[in-house]
């Protein structure tokens, strides 16, 4: 008999087979296939009563070969997680002290960050660039306060005075695009901390510092955890901010992507590319949240 | 029960504490002697927290002293002072075993792998809990958990124990075993120790001395039985334990004795009170310290004449409800010795309550 329960549990697990791992099985199923002029050759072939299973691996062959490829996904990879440590640092005490402030206070603050959303973020993306190029008054502001030299040095901006396409416009614009999605679980998990395990550790002579590393940071890991997924995998495939703020050094894996289905037009290697991407983010979570499950288990 | 030294081991000089005009504790003077257990007993809200609170260095005092041991903890933050607290509903750490909640505030002073290993081994021990070093406490249960939260507050031998609601967490059965369990630990670390309640029982098994609090204030501080037996004001009268409070005027007020007439009796109190013939006065009765019979009794004073209203039956006693001839009610414990009466008192029942010229409370306020 179909309960309530199952209903509920039913609906969203049909969503996601339907639009998500229906239509990975196709882009599967052409990474494999045979390209001819403007469609796909079967997979399956009768002829002369044999069964042909052609299955073309070379794509991905090439992607093992060809360190195009390699480097262009752990750059990706690289980008995805220098993005996600700013949002940590950066979100982290933001949302730290919006779970601190007044009760009254806190759903401006919560509407605060949420407000840019409200504007499309391909726009805001695109201030970026007025802001950055050179001209643009945050760029003043940086080559004036000598920062450019500092972001140089690091190897974040190939030439001093220039901020545009480079490594750090577009990790800049990433962390800007996905801080609130860093920020929203972190304040979820930090506003139900509760306050008194917080006193209990400063009575046993902790110090607030200590109290924060020692009681805040694990309680509020399933919210670190949280954003940074939220800000990790989307940021792996990015492909509108490389585009945009992102120069000829900053290849990311989303661009790739797009040059093998839209310039080359070869959908096989694109659709190969897309499922080596999708196994390197799925792995590593399926492995992580199979550890999880192994240490809630044991609790 | 250990007896406490002369000196005042913890000091608290007129102390206040102003929340935005409200006093939430409002001018308390009070010494505590090493050693001792004692309870700040009240309703919620009568400034028993804030004070306990404040002794921890989590409020500040408005103004006012405390001092630990000739040292004045003003300014002091929490995490210096040398004191330690068992929460209200514990406030384990759940992301921590056992082991680790009990040793975290060892690790805080930067002793030494074996000495937080030995000493928390030796919490443990105490606490009766080395079986389960290695549980988180959501896996414990509610005793075990209080016991976890006692060892971790004793694991640094503090100088002052403060216990908030130590047992308010537990039912009704575990909190009556777990009362002596508690002292006896207590008692045999022999830290001075405050807690704080709300369950009149739980201070008076506990405590060596009671102050019982309302409004911010101190009402009366004694030993449980003084507080139970002589209190001070009505208010205290009526906070601990059951009575019955009668209105009425001193007629009589010599050396040895006074009488005091009431609406449906005349008091003969087997002592002289302080008073103007004329004044009201309150007469506190405990339904315990009053029998039931069937007859008039000889001495005119101290009886009265009800009907019993209600009943209730608590097992190893039973209450009355009398009803006397002003409408007034009149609450009569009896002990239940025998399993059955053969004269069983019932509904309805005309009956004689009396009690002894020396068990009365006089109160003047």
């Amino acid at each position: 008999m179909l309960s309530g329960r199952t209903l509920v549990i039913a609906v969203p697990f049909a969503f996601l087979l339907v639009f998500f791992l229906f239509p990975f099985f196709i882009v599967g199923k052409i990474s494999v296939s045979e390209m001819e002029t403007v469609s796909f050759k079967d997979l399956l072939t009768w002829s002369d009563g044999v069964v042909t299973l052609a299955l073309k691996f070379s794509n991905y062959v090439f992607i093992t070969q060809d360190t195009l490829y390699f480097k262009t996904y752990v750059a990706s990879l690289q980008y995805a997680l220098a993005t996600t440590l700013l949002c940590l640092c950066i979100g982290y005490p933001f949302a730290y002290f919006m779970a601190r402030a007044r009760a009254t206070l806190q759903p401006a603050l919560l509407m605060l960050v949420m407000l840019p959303f409200w504007t499309s973020f391909l726009l805001r993306v695109y201030a970026w660039r007025g802001l950055l190029t050179e001209g643009g008054w945050v760029a003043d502001l940086i080559i004036a306060s000598g920062l450019d030299q500092l972001l140089y040095a690091f190897g974040l901006i190939s030439t001093p005075g220039k901020l545009m396409h480079t490594p750090f416009s577009l990790v800049l614009g990433m962390t800007y695009t996905y801080l609130p999605f860093m920020i929203l679980p972190l304040y979820g998990n930090l506003a139900k901390l509760d306050l008194r395990l917080l006193e209990a550790a400063a009575d046993l002579g902790a110090t607030p510092w200590v109290a924060f590393w020692k009681v805040t940071v694990p309680l509020s890991k399933a919210g670190i955890i949280a954003g940074s997924m939220l800000v990790f995998i989307p940021c792996v495939g990015e492909f509108v901010i490389p585009e945009l703020l992102g120069g000829p050094e900053t290849l990311m894996i989303g661009r790739v992507l797009w040059d093998e289905f839209f310039s080359n037009n070869d959908w096989p290697m694109a659709s190969s590319v897309a499922v080596v991407m999708v196994l390197l983010i799925i792995v590593p979570l399926a492995i992580f949240s199979k550890y999880q499950a192994e240490a809630q288990e044991q609790k | 029960m250990s007896a406490p030294d002369k000196a005042a081991f913890l000091q608290m000089q007129d102390v206040v504490k102003d929340f935005n005009g409200f006093k939430a504790v409002n001018n308390v003077s009070l010494d505590i002697a090493k050693g001792e257990i004692f309870a700040l007993l009240g309703s919620s809200g009568c400034g028993k927290s804030t004070l306990l609170r404040m002794l921890a260095g989590f409020e500040t005092p408005t103004s006012g002293r405390i001092v630990l041991d000739g040292v004045d903890l003003a300014g002091m933050p929490p995490h210096e002072r040398p004191m330690n607290m068992m929460f209200q509903s514990y406030a384990l750490f759940p992301h921590l075993t056992v082991w680790d909640n009990i040793a975290f505030g060892l690790r805080r002073e930067g002793l030494p792998k074996e000495r937080v290993a030995e000493r928390v081994e030796a919490m443990l021990k105490l606490v009766q809990l080395a079986k389960y070093a290695t549980r988180k406490p959501h896996q414990l249960s509610g005793g075990q958990q209080q016991r976890v939260a006692l060892a971790r507050s004793l694991a640094k031998q503090p100088q002052l124990l403060l216990l908030d609601e130590p047992l308010g967490a537990l039912d009704k059965k575990l909190r009556e075993e777990t009362q002596i369990e508690l002292v006896n630990i207590i008692e045999s670390v022999g830290v001075t120790c405050v807690m704080v309640t709300h369950d009149q029982e739980e201070a008076m098994t506990m405590a060596s001395r009671i102050a019982v609090m309302s409004e911010g204030r101190f009402l009366q501080v004694g030993a449980p039985g003084d507080i139970y037996e002589t209190p001070a004001t009505r208010f205290v009268a009526d906070f601990i334990g059951n009575v019955n409070l009668m209105d009425g005027t001193l007629d009589v007020d010599e050396a040895d004795h006074c009488i005091i007439g009431c609406a449906d009796c005349r008091h003969y109190v087997g002592h002289g009170i302080t008073g103007i013939i004329g004044m009201p006065v309150t007469v506190a009765l405990r339904p315990e310290k009053i029998h039931l019979t069937r007859h008039q009794p000889a001495d005119a004073f101290n009886s009265v004449r009800g009907t019993i209203k209600e009943m209730a039956y608590f097992g190893s006693f039973t209450v009355y409800h009398l009803e006397l001839a002003s409408k007034a009610r009149l609450k009569v414990s009896m002990t239940n010795i025998q399993r059955h009466r053969d004269d069983e008192y019932t509904w309805g029942d005309e009956v004689w309550a009396h009690w002894s010229r020396s068990s009365h409370v006089v109160l003047t306020q």
